[in-house]
């Protein structure tokens, strides 16, 4: 229950901050709209019997975690357009396997989507303990940067009960 | 004051402007590049650093109000769905058996 | 209309972004497999959002990001929608297996 009141109160802020008008009828329908989101969600949810998603993210890691990430983009952006823009693109492409250390989905999710931001990398095949991923300009160091990146994901990640 | 408000508006055209110039070496290098894998990268980069310095820079450029949160939400949408849909075409194309090319001169080893 | 240093710079971001388009387009109509097509169309997409955004700045309209917020969501919907008919043949319900390890 107090779920779905949070999931209401987001939903009508998420609403007024779209539209940004304050006029009391106005209000009034956005406010309703998003209660009869929020009740279709939960009588969807009783036909389902879905287990509900869980987040376990530590905030204050997770926007350091953003900030690396947005180095980590400069970076690697750097090192594809140096190759598109070379006469002669020295593209040393190769699949190779990258393990993953952490628990949750969620943290499994933010890892791959991770790689494939980067420019550079991108996880083709998710398997049980570890990702395919494609690399552009391959060397060994990206094994060594791949676990640097599996180690800052699994620092965000909370307590998990699975 | 007003010399820092005229900083930040030559912050947000520069971050403009070299979002332009990184869009358009997305799409050159997915023009230019000899195989489907590696134009996959070249599309990357439009996805993660066109959109950052393009959004960055209009949203310096408006100031902080009601059209910072909408630019702030089209970049967290177009994070998470970019990789999501690069990640389906990779998988779909590994599923149908494209291999990457192992030498760049040879015709890619297509299968139709 | 263009009067001021802004409006110069987001119409020279305009023509990189119709630039950028062109030769996507081109990587549409040469790609020789399908899957080339979905990711030129996919990053198409992509380009579209920024260029509707930049266009309402611009127009000093900036409701249109509201269109691009729209078009975002389409673009990523028809992508997954694209790659599911041409792996499995249908959009509606299927038991997925996966065919690869077998």
């Amino acid at each position: 229950m107090l779920r779905s009141i949070f999931t209401a109160i987001f939903l009508f802020a998420l609403w007024y901050l779209m539209s940004g008008i304050d006029k009391t009828l106005t209000l009034v329908l956005g406010a309703g709209s998003s209660v009869f989101a929020v009740w279709i969600v939960r009588r969807m949810d009783e036909a389902s019997n879905f287990k509900c998603l869980s987040v376990h993210l530590r905030p204050i890691e997770f926007g350091k975690y953003i900030f690396w990430v947005l180095a980590e983009i400069a970076k690697s952006n750097w090192t594809v357009i140096k190759i598109v823009l070379s006469p002669n693109m020295d593209i040393k492409q190769k699949m190779y396997e990258v393990p993953f250390t952490q628990k949750s989905d969620l943290g499994q999710a933010v890892f791959a989507n991770t790689i494939t931001l980067t420019p550079g990398t991108i996880t083709v095949e998710v398997e049980a303990d570890h990702f395919l991923v494609h690399g552009l300009s391959y060397s060994f160091d990206d094994h060594a940067a791949l676990a640097e990146m599996d180690r800052r994901v699994s620092k965000t990640e909370g307590i998990v009960d699975l | 004051m007003n010399i820092f408000l005229d900083l930040l508006q030559v912050i947000a055209w520069i971050c403009i402007f070299s979002g332009g110039i990184l869009v358009i070496i997305g799409a050159l290098g997915s023009l230019r590049f000899p195989d489907f894998w590696s134009r996959l990268h070249a599309a990357s980069v439009t996805d993660s650093g066109g959109v950052i310095l393009l959004l960055l820079g209009m949203g310096i450029h408006s100031g902080f109000n009601l059209i910072t949160f909408k630019l702030l939400l089209i970049g967290v949408f177009l994070f998470i769905t970019g990789p999501t849909s690069s990640h389906a075409v990779a998988n779909a194309a590994w599923v149908s058996g494209i291999k990457p090319l192992r030498n760049k001169h040879k015709k890619p080893g297509i299968d139709k | 209309m263009i009067s001021t240093i802004p409006h110069f710079v987001f119409l020279i971001a305009l023509l990189m972004l119709f630039i950028a388009m062109v030769l996507v387009l081109l990587r549409l109509y040469k790609g020789p497999t399908l899957y080339d097509r979905v990711l030129s169309t996919n990053s198409f997409g992509t380009q579209t959002v920024l260029f509707i955004g930049v266009l309402g700045f611009l127009c000093e309209r900036p409701d249109f990001l509201d269109i691009a917020l729209l078009y975002a969501l389409i673009n990523f919907v028809s992508t997954i929608a694209i790659l599911k008919f041409f792996r499995y043949r249908a959009i509606g319900d299927i038991l997925i297996e996966r065919e690869a390890k077998k």
